[in-house]
């Protein structure tokens, strides 16, 4: 297993050093990044606002079950708790769980798919470099557009929050953003939580691609990758995430 | 011309390849035949470059491929064409993007060019008509000749074909076979095809190599193939009630 694990690693970062090599054809690379958007990024709207709507609220009832009891603490606090909640962990991290299972399997199966039925073969005997074509455009898309999706992300679930709070009693519109607004720092809010969406982003599109790129075998394989890339990418988010709280917060 | 000298190829302790000499005439459709696990698809890769054999040497014109360098190799990649078993169309792009796609990489052309050369291809192979179509919208026939016409878009001096026929009716086997040895000879390309479509042999195999268990066994044309007294051969050729009869309509 062990073995197993370090000859993985050896692959990727082999793989790597083949995708990231200048474009054979700007005009391709810009076609495809636009195209890569579209699908990766433009396509994952939807889910990220549900998901953020419903998650600032959830996180606003469950902070206000824990602090509400308590009269000395002002009902804003419990909007700033949920602050810092969302931009320092759910924005980036939650979202990017999520993207990882919806982006990460669409990356995985397409290259898997192009793997099995040889149209990767196609463009190496063609001599196009067939990592740089084909995943670079991925990767570029997601790390530029991770960020936008994560700022919407933070926006959205402040909303929910108060929206939530104010529906149910809890915190009156107003109040949640004077609690919104209570001692904001710029980095330690929403630069933190962009460094972690571009670092979450690049591994979302290198992990995927390299399970789909490497795939041996047919439609069964193709499968397995694909899972393997879901559960790949949450495994390397999740420890990526604890490097860079620790790094970041702690220096 | 393409020359195969002494190739050995193994896979660990599976000695795949065991010494094939075999000259590939430029001008000529020829064959690659024997049974499945014979060693021809190893071959074929072998001469693509996609395996580096153990022993031996691959020979394009008067050079060696194993003594290229990687800047050559690039350059030598857009002079083969290759039409893969299950046409490996991307399949996200439409019938003419495909045949454009070569042009789009590496040719030093204008658009109006590329567009007047993409035109041509599609009718060269007959595909008037299916331009703006995606893959899976067309039948396997259609497949193939998109294939074959992505294949030449670049004008190549090499082309390859693995199993051209796999999976097509017995009449546009025929039509793709004609296609490409009418190709062939129209672009005097050295076409190196991988088959065991024993009507592909008869109908365009100008120089038929026969494979078996790693080895060359027999070589020689269509017409020769039916007159020829190796066991090997005979006992591959015409293990079918059909080509017995043939067999003895041609020797009478």
């Amino acid at each position: 297993m062990i073995t197993n694990f370090f000859e993985g690693m050896g692959a990727y970062v082999l793989l790597m050093t083949k995708v990231f090599r200048s474009p054979d054809r700007w005009k391709l690379f810009m076609r495809s990044l636009v195209h890569e958007i579209r699908i990766l990024g433009l396509d994952s709207i939807s889910i990220v606002v549900i998901l953020s709507v419903f998650m600032g609220a959830v996180v606003t009832i469950q902070t206000a079950f824990q602090l509400s009891d308590d009269p000395l603490i002002p009902t804003y606090y419990i909007a700033m708790a949920t602050r810092e909640s969302i931009t320092l962990e759910f924005s980036p991290t939650v979202v990017s769980l999520i993207l990882a299972g919806k982006v990460g399997s669409n990356i995985a199966s397409s290259l898997g798919t192009m793997r099995v039925s040889e149209q990767i073969d196609a463009l190496e005997i063609m001599g196009v470099n067939s990592a740089s074509f084909l995943i670079l455009p991925k990767v570029v898309a997601l790390v530029l557009f991770n960020p936008i999706l994560i700022i919407m992300s933070l926006f959205l679930g402040l909303w929910g929050g108060a929206m939530a709070g104010d529906l149910l009693g809890l915190v009156p519109f107003e109040e949640s953003i004077m609690g919104y607004r209570l001692e904001y720092i710029v980095f330690e809010n929403a630069i933190y939580g962009l460094i972690k969406a571009t670092v979450f982003a690049f591994i979302i599109g290198s992990v995927s691609a390299y399970s789909g790129y490497s795939v041996k075998g047919g439609a069964v394989e193709v499968g397995i990758a694909s899972t393997n890339a879901v559960v790949r990418s949450c495994l390397a988010i999740i420890l990526a995430n604890y490097l860079l709280t620790d790094l970041i917060l702690t220096s | 011309m393409i020359q195969a000298k002494g190739i050995v190829k193994s896979f660990g302790e599976n000695h795949v390849l065991k010494g094939i000499d075999v000259d590939f005439i430029q001008g000529q459709t020829n064959l690659i035949i024997g049974r499945s696990g014979s060693g021809k698809t190893v071959f074929l890769k072998t001469i693509l470059g996609l395996f580096e054999p153990d022993q031996g040497t691959i020979h394009y014109g008067d050079e060696v491929l194993g003594e290229m360098t990687k800047a050559r190799r690039k350059t030598l990649r857009q002079e083969i064409g290759m039409v893969f078993q299950g046409g490996a169309l991307f399949d996200s792009m439409t019938v003419a993007e495909n045949i454009r796609f070569p042009l789009e990489m590496f040719a030093a052309m204008t658009e109006q060019e590329k567009d007047e050369r993409v035109k041509f291809v599609m009718d060269r192979v007959r595909l008037e008509g299916a331009a703006d179509k995606f893959p899976s919208e067309i039948s396997g026939g259609m497949q193939k000749r998109v294939a074959i016409g992505r294949a030449i878009s670049m004008n190549p001096k090499y082309l390859f074909c693995d199993e051209p026929n796999s999976g097509l009716d017995p009449e546009t086997a025929i039509v793709i076979d004609q296609l490409i040895q009418e190709l062939t000879h129209e672009f005097n390309m050295t076409t190196i095809v991988n088959t065991h479509d024993m009507n592909s042999v008869l109908e365009i195999g100008d120089h038929v190599v026969f494979m078996k268990e790693g080895h060359k066994v027999w070589e020689g044309t269509n017409s020769e193939v039916l007159g020829s007294t190796n066991a090997d051969v005979e006992d591959y050729v015409f293990k079918s009630k059909l080509f017995k009869q043939v067999r003895q309509a041609f020797r009478k």
